[in-house]
């Protein structure tokens, strides 16, 4: 399935799924009639044409779907009866269950894996088979993983609604979060050989953008459609022509892809005018300096640091002070960096990209010998194969010339 | 998430050193019993990739590219047996779970229903990097 097609029915899949689940009172049930009414799209919409009134035609064969499913179950035949005085499909309102639908998906109760899968499927509008094949595990793996994130959400009793204004704040949090999973499993994963799956962070993004139609004030979601939009744009530059790594700073700035540059930037300006500082917004802003300059050495490093140190004292995760560390050494020089990564050190033992910073700065100061010895220690550390090969090529690179062995 | 392979050999028990050919019927029933279980659990779960019980050690040969000429090829059994592979499990999980799970299959019950404590090697496949740019 692709074009024009499949586009209007994942916009269509969750707005669809909202107004069964919400009539049925049952998501799992609703879920499955609604995969199966989109597949019935995706055979006769081609052929036939798309019907005038799209939203209708699925919701009517996916209402089918589900009187047949429940018809089979003679045991629920007091909720067919009440299926059957429902109003007829077609009076839907135009009400968007998009969000309630995603709120669903990111239920507490659910693992990061399970609540992902769920939210491709049930939001996304993506096959099993395709989801399958996107995390690289059989088809059954991942259609026993949604059908028990189904009975999860089932069994802890949530109800198709928004959660309440106790709970909204944490859930939309979740959402973003897993979000953020797909785009991140997007952009880097792959065994081994080719390092962008742009399936995934394009469907990422088509989400959050979704989210921020629904929530355009938020800064939050703003901050993170822009974060993705402003990583996105240098994925054309991010691998070489043999597929590996090239870092940030060796970048051909010029592959870049402008659009989604101005589309991100003027996202998080927005944002930030609106006075509430988030994380997404913060690593979004990160994202946007270095995509506002033309060169490597352009990048405005004191204001990297500054952002990175707000980061930080927001969200105390060490990984991010890996990242100031090596923005106080782009300000205040390579030996900065150091004494910052070995203070930090504790907090994250045994990481590959402490060693990795670790070499990049020794290399800055001139210690080949150090850099080679830290590059070969993250090389053994990473379970990146196309990171452990750029790393490797680093120590071969720095031992080879001269000093270091 | 992560793909891990949790790796079992023929040695390593720490409990048991009986080999299961001499354990009584119901015993092996038992673990037999026990490891179907734990397939069905980590399938039903959505965390199980593959797992796989290989051939015994006396169907393995040895083959080495010496450079020059045939292959040498190396009948078993080997001396080493208690080092070679007895089977495996493929899961997509956490790194945590996936200890968690080790230690399950470590578990597993032995003659008397003793657990035989069975070491299992836990290694993460290679994936991609993180997102942020090195």
């Amino acid at each position: 399935m692709t074009g024009p097609v499949e586009d209007l029915l994942r916009d269509l899949a969750p707005q669809v799924l909202g107004v069964l689940a919400r009539r049925s009172g049952d998501f799992a049930l609703a879920e499955d009639a609604v995969q199966e009414a989109l597949l019935a799209a995706a055979v006769h919409w081609p052929q036939d044409g798309v019907p005038d009134n799209p939203r209708g035609w699925l919701l009517q064969v996916a209402t089918r779907k589900l009187t047949d499913q429940w018809r089979g179950e003679a045991a629920r035949r007091r909720r067919e009866d009440a299926t059957a005085a429902e109003p007829p499909p077609g009076e839907v309102p135009a009400q968007d269950d998009t969000l309630v639908v995603l709120f669903l998906c990111c239920h507490p109760a659910l693992s990061a894996a399970s609540a992902i899968a769920l939210t491709l499927r049930a939001v996304g509008g993506l096959t099993t088979a395709e989801i399958a094949r996107a995390f690289l595990v059989p088809e059954s793996t991942m259609a026993q993983r949604i059908s028990r994130a189904k009975q999860t959400v089932k069994k802890a009793g949530s109800t198709f609604a928004m959660p309440g204004p106790d709970e909204w704040a944490a859930r939309l949090r979740s959402v973003l979060h897993v979000l953020y999973l797909i785009f991140n499993e997007g952009y880097t994963s792959s065994f081994g050989g080719e390092l962008h799956r742009t399936e995934l962070s394009g469907e990422a993004i088509r989400l959050a953008r979704a989210v921020h139609a629904q929530l355009p004030e938020d800064a939050e979601v703003a901050g993170l459609l822009a974060l993705m939009l402003l990583t996105d744009a240098r994925r054309p530059a991010r691998t070489g022509p043999d597929g590996e790594l090239v870092p940030l700073e060796r970048q051909d700035r010029s592959r870049w892809d402008t659009a989604l540059i101005t589309e991100g930037v003027d996202l998080v300006v927005a944002a930030t005018a609106r006075g509430a500082i988030g994380e997404y917004q913060l690593q979004a802003s990160i994202a946007a300096l270095h995509d506002d300059a033309l060169h490597a050495e352009d990048t405005d490093w004191p204001q990297i640091l500054a952002l990175y140190r707000l980061l930080e004292r927001m969200t105390d995760n060490p990984v991010v002070s890996l990242n100031c560390a090596v923005a106080a050494a782009m300000v205040h020089g390579p030996e900065t960096g150091l004494a910052l990564v070995a203070e930090l050190e504790p907090r994250l033992p045994g990481h590959h990209r402490t060693a990795a910073v670790r070499a990049h700065l020794h290399e800055k100061a001139g210690n080949a010998a150090e850099a080679v010895e830290h590059y070969r220690i993250a090389a053994a550390r990473t379970t990146s194969t196309p990171e452990r090969r750029y790393l490797l090529d680093q120590a071969a690179r720095l031992a080879h010339l001269g000093d270091g062995s | 998430m992560a793909k891990f392979l949790l790796l079992m050999n023929y040695g390593g028990t720490t409990n048991c050193d009986t080999p299961m050919d001499q354990w009584s019927p119901e015993d092996v029933r038992n673990h037999i019993d026990f490891q179907q279980a734990l397939g069905k659990e980590l399938a039903d779960n959505g965390e199980l990739v593959d797992a796989q019980g290989l051939a015994a050690p006396e169907l393995a040969v040895n083959v080495v590219f010496t450079g020059t000429g045939t292959p040498v090829v190396t009948d078993g059994p080997f001396p080493e047996s208690k080092e070679l592979l007895a089977g495996y499990w493929m899961v997509d999980t956490t790194r945590e779970r996936a200890l968690e799970i080790a230690a399950r299959a470590s578990a597993a019950p032995g003659p008397g229903g003793v657990p035989i404590g069975q070491r299992i090697e836990v290694r993460e496949l290679m994936s991609a990097p993180a997102a942020t740019d090195l």
